[in-house]
Formats: structure tokens, C-alpha cells, sequence
């Protein structure tokens, strides 16, 4: 029985249980509802989770375990000639075995009877049905597959069966329960509350997810690589090794990475934090509302277009506008055509992010300037300042806090930026002054590493994660400390 | 020599020979459609305290602010009619805001100092208007603004420290003090003590006495006993429109109109 | 009254000392300034938006227009299937010289000499590559059109299209361009005859990828974008509705839950490539699920999603008046029963606009599905969220690397039909908050 299969059915169980609960619920109470505790609905629901729930962890449950139980049999019974070649050979034995067990399936009686009499070649066979086959094929694969297979059924049935007798049973436990006085209700409102707490963990879950499986695989990319090299490193050069020779890994080094990133974040940020706040102040302060209202929604579409977008405009426009405006400047000051600002550079890629972290600048700065309470306008205002005195100097200084708070949000935003920097920034690890060459970064380099085919075991691959928690623990305290101040400024002013 | 309670009488009794600082001819205000004040005829005589009194949501707020033209800030405000300080028409495209605001000071209803030092708060406005250039002509302006508003011996220890750190008494004098330091002709307050304790509050009535030697004063204000206590003149709103303008002393014993009469007797309001 | 009747009312005059100078010319120009800086700064943010969008449309919107040419092609038997083997090999009908088909019906069509390999080899590379699939899918679809003669409309090669669209520069030397002036009298001669033509591009939608940019569309993409739409609508409206129900109304005020609220705040502020390396790392090394696969690309989304759900619902949550809580526990009802009957339904406007803001933000992100491995080249529509398939955003960034001018128009396009999606989203969010805003 195939698991939707099942599902389906431990549904179907769950609906009869739902009914079944009510209509004993209501003939308990001989036809007057008040005698009831709880609705008839909830006892209802109440038989259908006990049938239900039950059902589907045995189910999970099974289905996590039996293939790990499964593996671990077929593999000791693989000849011990295979198993002595150590872990690696055993586990590509057990894929060819599982390869064979699915090709197994869509044979006839004679064609495996031939195959195990020896008359006919596995591989061919196989290949036959549609089945590839990575290498020749042992003849114990058969056996061994055969085995699987049979394993597979008979767990698969036993499931079933278990699973259904659980739905069953469950059911009928809590149909027995169910009396007038019987609180329904209360215990399924239980199982509701349990719910919801499952399902805001799952934001913890979330970040112990990101944090542990990038701990984990960063620790293996330290045990080929010192942590030393790594972050203290000031060449980036993974070499891919050629198939089959395992020469030097290369070097790792997250210096110019690093220096990438905060070098296009911080050109970014230098274009975006003074239109932005002087927009934001604006907006804040003197816009009348007619203005305000279509003004603040339009530049939020800025922050509403996917990024890619901004990346394929800083390799189409921005950059090829930056070259050649370069290109004339140099020839009006020099009388050499040559341009000095590559379309790719740390320019393009940071005035293009700039543009994108407009919006976020002006509309978290809008928020914070108008917390400041407007006793505080009235005040100056009162005693004679013009408006600009008034922002400069009693709505901005008491802002500040929060005002910093926002550009440290934006900042990590601005680090964390991935597609504009992979479109507009270039792939050359290097470090240097010159804004107008191209730069890397650490999100470049993390989606360079792990596109096309990875192996799990490379360095190549595995520095990935390393950049990334590099990447995470900045990002992390970056937001902590911004969100940090931000909360107490607005609790200032509540 | 006259006694001190003579001289008061006596200046009390020529109230009606005191010039007038400020003159309010048909004054409206409208919000929006609204209209909040109806065609009112308040004139504001020099050196003297004049309380508006009436019944929340009455105008008395709204007329204060004309006087200075806070009404400005608010949206889609609109105000007709004529006001003069001196002889000059505030509402006059010649005259500047700005300019207006640095002769006719405020003070407001919840005391708002500043995030800022208490010497930062008082030096705020010279500053900005360049009424001092040196450290010792703004040390000076800080000590005898302090000293006026009442507040120097409280605070002259703790200058530097940020003014939102003081009680809310010490606040709000604090804010007269801000006021004063910039040397306006009059000074507006919108309901000052509302948000203070009795102590605090006869501080503060204490000081509005004391300051009315140097600067006229226009209070709003929903005590009735306050207007008796501080003014020397009393005008009654109700509804947007002027009630009653009288003699303090003539308004609370013997009122020339009923409605007066109802509302300070506690009839309504 | 009496002070009417005393002749000494008198106007004071303005003492002296009120005439002082308070640099109202300076701090007016000030003034000026400052404010100029603000307009300046909301022209300049708005002068690049336009540019953007200007930058997109003038690149994109010719993307859906596509040069056609329609020959009439001869299924010749003898072209297809000289030794009539197809009864027997279905295999000579997938392999059959198809271009040639093309090459006979384009050589009559100009009347040119079919012996000048060079000339007929020009004329031959103005129709598009994919002629050869199309004939062959027309062939073995109803193989009884072998030996008719069928008018078919072929797509017009790449560069052919931009010429007649007009995007060349036809006065650069000719060995600089890749259309030459014969092909170009070609196609001139074309048009006229009223063969080759332009009109609404429906390939855009509906091709997968390919390495022509004539050929190539978004279809798979859509498909692959609306399978991971469907998974994070289903998966993270409830989780993040009934995370935030607990949080907001049932969690106890402790450290747990102040951690947890730190924890999401900053959820929705992770760089969300690095949502890319937990889908990698859980779901495709660990759990085994199927790269390039919509189903992983989902989930991740999913978890992306999640804190901005969760913010928007519990502000949503928090809207809601606590008097209508106490009304109905006032009543005996339940607090899970006043959350759902109540409190839930009138936070329901805010739960969704958060929802489809946060849905339209997982729309537009590519760099978490570059790394489960959603950067393929899929040609087929995946049937199911299982098979490889790939996201529009991940299509435009795939083509945003091809160098051909027609790949920009392509992309530009693309972008088009990505931010049509988007703008309806939002509209559908503003519409909704609208509808429904209610000020408490």
C-alpha cells in the first residue's frame, strides 16, 4: 500500500471517526444539548485525533526508521570481500544494489530466473527496461537485491497493517471515553494549543537549522583547511581539482572577499543614506500629504523589485554607462580614449545597491522621525526656529538612536545582497583602493562555488558554508544590535 | 510708600488706562470646513496677564495660537481677521514667522524639554536666533533665564545634565525658562499646569506673577481658580465665541453675562 | 462695557530693543537649502526608479513581438522517409533531415539557385533552429501529412528578428554585423510578399529554455515559479497564523519567548542566500530530496516567508481591541474558541496583505534557488514539484548572462512579465487593505 495510500485512508478513518464521536455525543445526551459539557462537534473532533494523530506518528515514525533498518541489513549481508574495501566501496555497492532492487521490479519470472541461472547480463537486462546500471553488476547484487526487496514488501505491509490497527484503535479508545460530563472540548482546545507551539518553534527550529547544518559542514571544510588560513588568508584561489588527481586544493583565503563585501556595502551605503534621509526627512517634516501619499508609495516600489532586476539593470545600464562616461571623461581631460571605470566594478555594483537600499533608508528613517513626538516641534518651532532648525537640531539629535539603528539594518542588508553583486561586481578576488575595478564578495563567491555539480566532500564545495556563517554571524550581529537599539527607542517614546 | 497689596490695587485699578499689546479684530479660524472660532474681538493689554477660560473645546487654545501663528504647523488651518502686535499686522505677508515667534514665545501644555542639556535647552533659542555670540554671554542668558523662571538654585549644580532627567514641575519651568531666554514681548501659555502637581503648579503661578513685571502674558487655562489667582484680566470662551472680556476681579464676583455667570458657578463645562 | 467708555485706550508702540537682528536672510536661505536637498533627494529616487523601469520596458517590450516566416513545406516523402522504413522504425520519423524540408520551401520561396551551397546556406540560417523540432513534432504527431504540402509559420532566426524589428545598425560595415545585406533583401523581399511578418509573441510564455533565443521562453519557468507559490502559500499561512496566535496570545512573558521574538525579528532580516545553504545542506545533502526540484525550492521559500508572515499577523493580532476579547469571555466562551471565533476573523485583512506581500517577496528571490541547484536548463514542463524545474527570477538570471542582444530583449521581457505579477500582487494587497481597514 503506497503511503498517500494510506493517508488517505487514516483520513477517511479520521472522518468516520468525527462523525461517530458526535452522534454517540448526542445520543449520550438524549437530544438536550445542555446536558452536554461540550459540543457535540467536539467530541467529535476529539474521537478523530485520537484516530488520527496516533496513526500518523507511528507512520512518520516508520517511515524515518524502516529504510535506515532496511540499509543497515542488506549492508551486513553484502560479501565480506566488499565490506572489507572500507566505507566508501560498501556505500556504492548498496547504491548499485538499490539500483538493481528497482530494476528487479519490472521483470518477469523468466528474465530473473535467467539472471540468476547466469544465462543473461544484469547490466543489459537491466539497461533494457530503462534501468541504468552504473557498473557491471555482481551476481550477489541479485541475491542481495532480492532480499531488499523483500524486506521492502513485507515492512511496507506491516506498516499498513500496524498503522491501521493504531487509526482503529484509537478511534474506538476514544469513543468509549466519551460521557456527557466528558471535556471534549478542553482536551482537543490541548491538542490545538500543542499545535500552535509546534508551529512557532519552528522559528527556532529554523535558526538551529541554519546554524547547525552550517556548523556542521564548515567544521568538515576546517578539517581540510586551517581556520588560520582561512580567515587570516589574503589569497582567494580554490583551484578545482582535475577528475582523479587530488593535487592542491588551493588556497582560501576570506580577506578579499570580505574586503569586497564591506567596500561595495559601504559605496552602497554612501549613495543610499543621504537621499534616503533627506528624502525621509522631507517626507517626514514638510511634504503635504497629497505629495506624501503618492510620493512615499512610489519610491517603496523601489523596494518592492526583485533584485535580480537591479542586477540585470546594473549590467545592461549602469555599468556600460559608468565605461563609457568614463571613456569621455578621460579623453576630454587626457586626449586618451581609454576608460578608467571597468563596466564591472565596485562602483556600478555599489551605486546600483544604493539605488535598491534607497527605499529601505528613507521609509525606516520616515518611521523613526515621526515617533519624535511633535510636542518637541511645537516646542522649537514656538520658540521661533524655522523648520530646518528644527530638524537639525531637536528632531535629528533625538532621532539619532534610532536613525542609527535603521542604517545598521540597512548595512546588513547590504552585505547580505546577493544578485546585484553576482551581475554587476565581477568574480576577481582582490584587494585594493580603486573603486573602479571589479571586486568580489562573499555571496558571489558562495553561489560561484556551489552552482553546477557538487560534491559533498571537496573543499571547493564545503568553503561555501564557511562563507556562509561568516556571512550569518555578521548579518546576525548586525540586526541583534540594530534591532536592539531601534526597540529601545521606540519604548521611549511609547 | 504704599504697601505691596496697595501698589497691586492701585495698578489694577488703571488696568483700563494700560496700553494694549496685541489686538484681535474678527478673528476666525477654520480646519477645513470646520470653523472653530467665530469673528472674536480680544484685545491683549501690555504687562498684564490675561486668562482665557471656558469649557474644553471652546477656542481659547485655538485663539492662543493664532497669536503666534502655531496655527501654521497644523494642516488645512485657516485664519481670518486681523491681529497686530504693536502695529504690525502678524498676519501680514511682510511679517516673518520667524521673526513673529521670537517676539511672541510659548509655552505649552505638557512640559517638552528638549532632549538635551538643561544649559543646551535654555541656550536653544539665542542660538539659533544669534542673540549671543561668546561663552559668557550664553553662560549669562542661561543663569538670568534660570534665575527668572525660578529655577537656577534647583539646577545650577547640574547644568549639563539632560533636561528630560528634572520633575515635571521643574520641566515645565524649565520650558518658561527656554521662553524667557530668548527675550520675547509676550509669552503664551496653553494650560501650563495642567499636567502638574499642586506644589509644582504654585511654582509655576508664583513665577507667571513674577514675570508679568517684564512680558505680557496670555494663559489658557480650565481652572477657574487659576484665572482668579494669576490674571488680571479674563476673557470666557464658549462655543468659538468671545462670551465676556472683563476686569478678573469683576468677572468672578459679578459677571456682566449669564452664560459666565453658569460656568462659574460650575453649571456647565 | 466700561473700558469702552475711557478714552485711554492706546496701542503700544514697539520698544526698541524688540528691533533686534535674528538673521532672518541667512536661516531663510538655510531654509531653502535644506529643503531643496529633500526634493532633490525624493526627484533623485524617483528619477531612478524611472530609469529603471524606462531601461526595462524600452529593452523588453519588443520581446513580445517574434518575426515569423510561413513557407509552404512539402512533407516529401522522399526527404523524410526515402526507404519507407517508417512503419516498421518510428525512429526514422524523430531523425528524418528536416532542415531540409525548410531549405527546399525557402530556396523556391526566393527563387534562388539551390546549387550555391554558400547562397542557400544564408538563406537557410534566416529561419530559426527549432524549425526541425517543430516539423518533426507536426510529422509525428499525424504522419499522414507526408507527401501534402502545408503552409507552417516558422520562427524567424535571432538576429533576423532584431534586424526587422529594426535594432541593427544596418550602416556599420557589413562584416561587423552578424545579418548581412543579402539576407537583409531576403527579408525585405519576405515582408513584402506578406511571409515574413511580426506578431504577438505567445512562444514567451510558453517555451522552455533553450540556447536560441528565438526558441526560448519563460513556460517552464512559470510553471516551476507557481508549483513553489502553491507550496509556500499552503505551508506557511497556517504555520505562521498559528505560530503567531501562540505567541501573541497564548506565550507566557518569559525569556523563552523573548528569544523567540528576537529570533524572528532577525529571521527576517538573514541574508536570504543563506536560506539557500539551509535548503542545500537539509534538505538535498541530509534529507535526500531531489535538486533543481520546485518541492525544495518551496520549502525553502517557505522558511523565508515565515517571519514576515508571522510580523504582519501579529501586528494584525494586536489591532484587534482587547473589548472584543472580553466580550466573548464575558460570554463562557473558550480562549481558543474567542481567538478563532473573533479575534482570528477580524485580523483576517492584515493576515493576508502580509501574506501576499510576503508571497510576492518570495517570488522575485533568486539567490537561495541558485543554490539548491534550480539554475538548469529544463526544456520540458516538470509534471509534477518533484521533477527539475526552474523559477522565473532564476530564468532571467540564467539569460541575464547570455551575451546576444536578442537575450536582452528576452530578459527584458521576462522581467516584464515578473513585474506584471508583482505589481498585481500588490495591487490585490492594497486593494484588500482598502476593503477592509478598520480603525479601532
Amino acid at each position: 500500500m503506497s503511503t498517500s495510500l494510506l493517508l488517505l485512508i487514516i483520513v477517511l478513518i479520521g472522518f468516520i471517526a468525527y462523525f461517530a464521536g458526535r452522534a454517540r455525543s448526542f445520543a449520550q445526551s438524549g437530544g438536550k444539548l445542555a446536558n452536554l459539557h461540550s459540543l457535540p462537534g467536539y467530541h467529535g473532533s476529539y474521537v478523530a485525533i485520537w484516530a488520527m494523530l496516533p496513526a500518523a506518528l507511528v507512520l512518520a515514525a516508520w517511515l524515518i526508521a524502516s529504510p535506515l533498518y532496511i540499509d543497515s541489513s542488506v549492508r551486513a549481508s553484502l560479501p565480506d570481500s566488499v565490506r572489507s574495501q572500507g566505507e566508501a566501496t560498501t556505500q556504492l555497492a548498496l547504491g548499485q544494489v538499490k539500483s538493481v532492487a528497482a530494476g528487479l521490479v519490472r521483470l518477469n519470472a523468466d528474465e530473473i530466473a535467467a539472471l540468476e541461472n547466469g544465462s543473461a547480463n544484469l547490466r543489459e537486462t537491466l539497461a533494457a527496461k530503462g534501468v541504468a546500471l552504473a557498473g557491471e553488476g555482481e551476481p550477489y547484487m541479485i541475491k542481495a537485491a532480492q532480499q531488499f526487496n523483500a524486506m521492502r514488501t513485507y515492512s511496507r505491509w506491516l506498516m499498513s497493517a500496524v498503522v491501521l490497527l493504531v487509526a482503529v484503535a484509537g478511534g474506538i479508545y476514544a469513543i468509549r471515553n466519551i460521557t456527557t460530563r466528558f471535556r471534549a472540548r478542553n482536551q482537543v482546545e490541548r491538542v490545538m494549543l500543542a499545535s500552535l507551539i509546534v508551529a512557532s518553534s519552528i522559528a527556532i527550529l529554523t535558526t538551529i537549522g541554519i546554524v547547525a547544518s552550517m556548523l556542521s559542514e564548515a567544521g568538515r571544510f576546517f578539517s581540510m583547511v586551517s581556520p588560520v588560513e582561512f580567515f587570516f588568508g589574503t589569497v582567494w584561489d580554490p583551484r578545482f581539482a582535475a577528475a582523479g588527481s587530488s593535487g592542491e586544493s588551493g588556497q582560501f583565503g576570506l580577506l578579499p572577499l570580505l574586503g569586497g563585501t564591506l567596500y561595495i556595502a559601504f559605496v552602497a551605503m554612501l549613495f543610499a543614506v543621504p537621499i534616503g534621509l533627506f528624502a525621509a526627512i522631507y517626507m517626514a517634516e514638510y511634504a503635504n500629504p497629497r505629495l506624501r501619499s503618492t510620493a512615499k508609495p512610489l519610491l517603496e516600489v523601489l523596494a518592492g523589485i526583485p533584485t535580480i532586476v537591479y542586477g540585470f539593470f546594473a549590467l545592461v545600464t549602469v555599468g556600460p554607462f559608468l565605461r563609457d562616461i568614463s571613456t569621455q571623461l578621460n579623453g576630454l581631460i587626457t586626449g586618451n580614449y581609454q576608460n578608467f571605470i571597468q563596466a564591472q566594478s565596485v562602483l556600478t555594483a555599489g551605486i546600483v545597491m544604493g539605488i535598491m537600499l534607497i527605499p529601505f533608508v528613507s521609509s525606516l528613517s520616515d518611521d523613526i522621525i515621526t515617533q519624535v513626538p511633535r510636542a518637541l516641534r511645537d516646542g522649537s518651532l514656538g520658540l521661533g526656529a524655522t523648520r530646518s532648525e528644527t530638524v537639525k537640531r531637536v528632531i535629528l539629535p533625538a532621532a539619532l538612536p534610532g536613525i542609527v539603528g535603521a542604517l545598521l539594518l540597512t548595512a546588513s542588508r547590504a552585505v547580505g545582497e546577493t544578485m546585484i553583486v553576482v551581475l554587476a561586481a565581477g568574480v576577481a578576488a582582490r584587494m585594493q583602493l580603486t573603486p573602479f575595478e571589479p571586486m568580489t564578495t562573499v555571496t558571489v563567491k558562495i553561489v560561484h562555488q556551489l552552482t553546477g555539480d557538487l560534491e559533498f566532500t571537496s573543499p571547493q564545495t564545503l568553503v561555501a558554508f564557511a562563507l556562509g556563517i561568516t556571512l550569518f554571524v555578521i548579518t546576525l550581529c548586525l540586526n541583534i544590535y540594530a534591532l536592539y537599539i531601534v526597540r529601545k527607542y521606540r519604548e521611549q517614546y511609547e | 510708600m504704599m504697601s505691596e497689596a496697595a501698589v497691586e490695587k492701585a495698578l489694577d485699578l488703571k488696568m483700563n488706562t494700560v496700553p494694549y499689546k496685541m489686538i484681535g479684530k474678527d478673528v476666525s479660524v477654520y480646519y477645513g470646513e470646520k470653523r472653530a472660532l467665530f469673528d472674536v474681538n480680544l484685545n491683549i493689554r501690555e504687562n498684564t496677564v490675561t486668562a482665557l477660560i471656558g469649557p474644553s473645546g471652546c477656542g481659547k487654545s485655538t485663539f492662543l495660537r493664532t497669536l503666534n501663528r502655531m496655527n501654521d504647523t497644523i494642516e488645512n488651518c485657516r485664519v481670518s481677521g486681523r491681529i497686530t502686535l504693536d502695529e504690525d499686522d502678524i498676519y501680514d505677508p511682510s511679517i516673518d514667522v520667524v521673526e513673529l515667534r521670537a517676539r511672541v514665545g510659548m509655552v505649552f501644555q505638557k512640559p517638552n524639554p528638549f532632549p538635551k542639556s538643561i544649559y543646551e535647552n535654555v541656550v536653544y533659542g539665542p542660538r539659533i536666533h544669534g542673540l549671543a555670540r561668546t561663552k559668557a554671554e550664553f553662560d549669562e542668558i542661561v543663569e538670568t533665564s534660570l534665575q527668572k523662571a525660578g529655577l537656577f538654585n534647583e539646577v545650577k549644580d547640574r547644568l549639563h545634565e539632560p533636561g528630560t532627567g528634572l520633575s515635571g514641575g521643574q520641566q515645565q519651568r524649565l520650558c518658561i525658562a527656554r521662553a524667557v531666554a530668548v527675550s520675547p514681548e509676550v509669552i503664551l501659555m496653553d494650560e501650563p499646569c495642567s499636567a502638574l502637581d499642586p506644589i509644582a503648579t504654585a511654582k509655576v503661578e508664583e513665577l507667571i506673577h513674577e514675570l508679568r513685571a517684564n512680558f505680557t502674558i496670555v494663559i489658557v487655562t480650565h481652572s477657574m481658580q487659576q484665572a482668579a489667582r494669576v490674571s488680571q484680566r479674563t476673557a470666557m470662551f464658549h462655543l468659538g465665541n468671545l462670551v465676556e472680556e472683563n476686569d478678573t476681579d469683576k468677572m468672578f464676583t459679578n459677571p456682566d453675562d449669564q452664560r459666565t455667570q453658569d460656568y462659574i458657578m460650575g453649571r456647565f463645562g | 462695557m466700561t473700558e469702552l467708555a475711557t478714552p485711554t485706550v492706546r496701542v503700544s508702540t514697539r520698544p526698541a530693543e524688540s528691533r533686534r537682528d535674528i538673521g532672518i536672510k541667512r536661516r531663510y536661505a538655510a531654509e531653502r537649502r535644506f529643503r531643496a536637498y529633500g526634493i532633490s533627494a525624493i526627484v533623485l529616487g524617483l528619477f531612478f526608479l524611472a530609469v529603471l523601469l524606462s531601461t526595462v520596458i524600452k529593452n523588453g517590450y519588443t520581446a513580445f513581438q517574434q518575426t515569423t516566416i510561413t513557407l509552404p513545406i512539402e512533407f516529401s516523402e522522399k526527404v523524410i522517409d526515402p526507404k519507407n522504413e517508417r512503419a516498421t522504425d518510428p525512429k526514422q520519423l524523430m531523425t528524418a533531415n528536416y532542415p531540409l524540408l525548410v531549405r527546399d520551401a525557402l530556396v523556391k520561396q526566393l527563387g534562388l539557385d539551390a546549387t550555391k551551397r554558400p547562397l542557400v546556406k544564408q538563406a537557410t540560417d534566416m529561419v530559426s533552429a527549432s524549425a526541425r523540432t517543430q516539423l518533426r513534432d507536426i510529422v509525428v504527431a499525424d504522419p499522414s501529412v507526408i507527401g501534402k504540402t502545408i503552409p507552417v509559420t516558422l520562427l524567424a532566426e535571432a538576429n533576423i528578428d532584431s534586424a526587422f524589428k529594426g535594432q541593427i545598425d544596418l550602416s556599420v560595415d557589413e562584416s561587423k554585423r552578424k545579418v548581412k545585406d543579402r539576407q537583409v533583401a531576403w527579408m525585405n523581399q519576405l515582408a513584402d510578399a506578406g511571409v515574413l511578418k511580426k506578431s504577438f509573441n505567445t512562444g514567451i510564455f510558453s517555451f522552455g529554455a533553450s540556447s536560441r533565443p528565438e526558441a526560448a521562453g519563460v513556460g517552464v519557468a512559470l510553471v516551476g515559479s507557481l508549483y513553489m507559490m502553491l507550496i509556500v502559500l499552503v505551508l506557511s499561512l497556517p504555520i505562521g497564523v498559528a505560530a503567531s496566535i501562540y505567541l501573541e496570545e497564548f506565550a507566557p512573558k518569559n525569556r523563552l519567548t523573548d528569544l523567540i521574538e528576537v529570533n524572528i525579528n532577525n529571521l527576517a532580516a538573514v541574508p536570504s542566500i543563506v536560506y539557500g545553504l539551509l535548503g542545500l545542506a537539509v534538505f538535498v545533502n541530509f534529507a535526500g530530496m531531489p535538486r533543481s526540484a520546485a518541492l525544495v525550492g518551496g520549502f525553502v521559500l517557505t522558511l523565508m516567508t515565515l517571519p514576515t508572515i508571522i510580523i504582519a499577523t501579529r501586528a494584525a493580532l494586536k489591532a484587534v481591541p482587547p473589548s472584543i476579547r472580553s466580550a466573548a469571555l464575558g460570554l463562557g466562551a473558550s480562549k481558543m474558541q474567542t481567538i478563532f471565533h473573533h479575534v482570528l476573523p477580524l485580523a483576517m485583512p492584515g493576515i493576508l496583505t502580509g501574506t501576499i506581500i510576503g508571497l510576492a517577496h518570495a517570488l522575485g528571490e533568486t539567490a537561495p534557488l541558485l543554490l539548491i541547484g534550480m539554475v538548469a536548463f529544463v526544456v520540458d514542463y516538470p509534471g509534477s514539484p518533484m521533477e527539475p524545474s526552474t523559477a522565473l527570477p532564476v530564468q532571467i538570471y540564467m539569460w541575464a548572462n547570455e551575451a546576444e542582444r536578442a537575450f536582452v530583449e528576452r530578459t527584458s521581457g521576462a522581467i516584464i512579465i515578473l513585474l506584471i505579477f508583482l505589481v498585481f500582487m500588490n495591487l490585490g494587497a492594497i486593494l484588500l487593505r482598502r476593503r477592509f481597514e478598520r480603525r479601532w
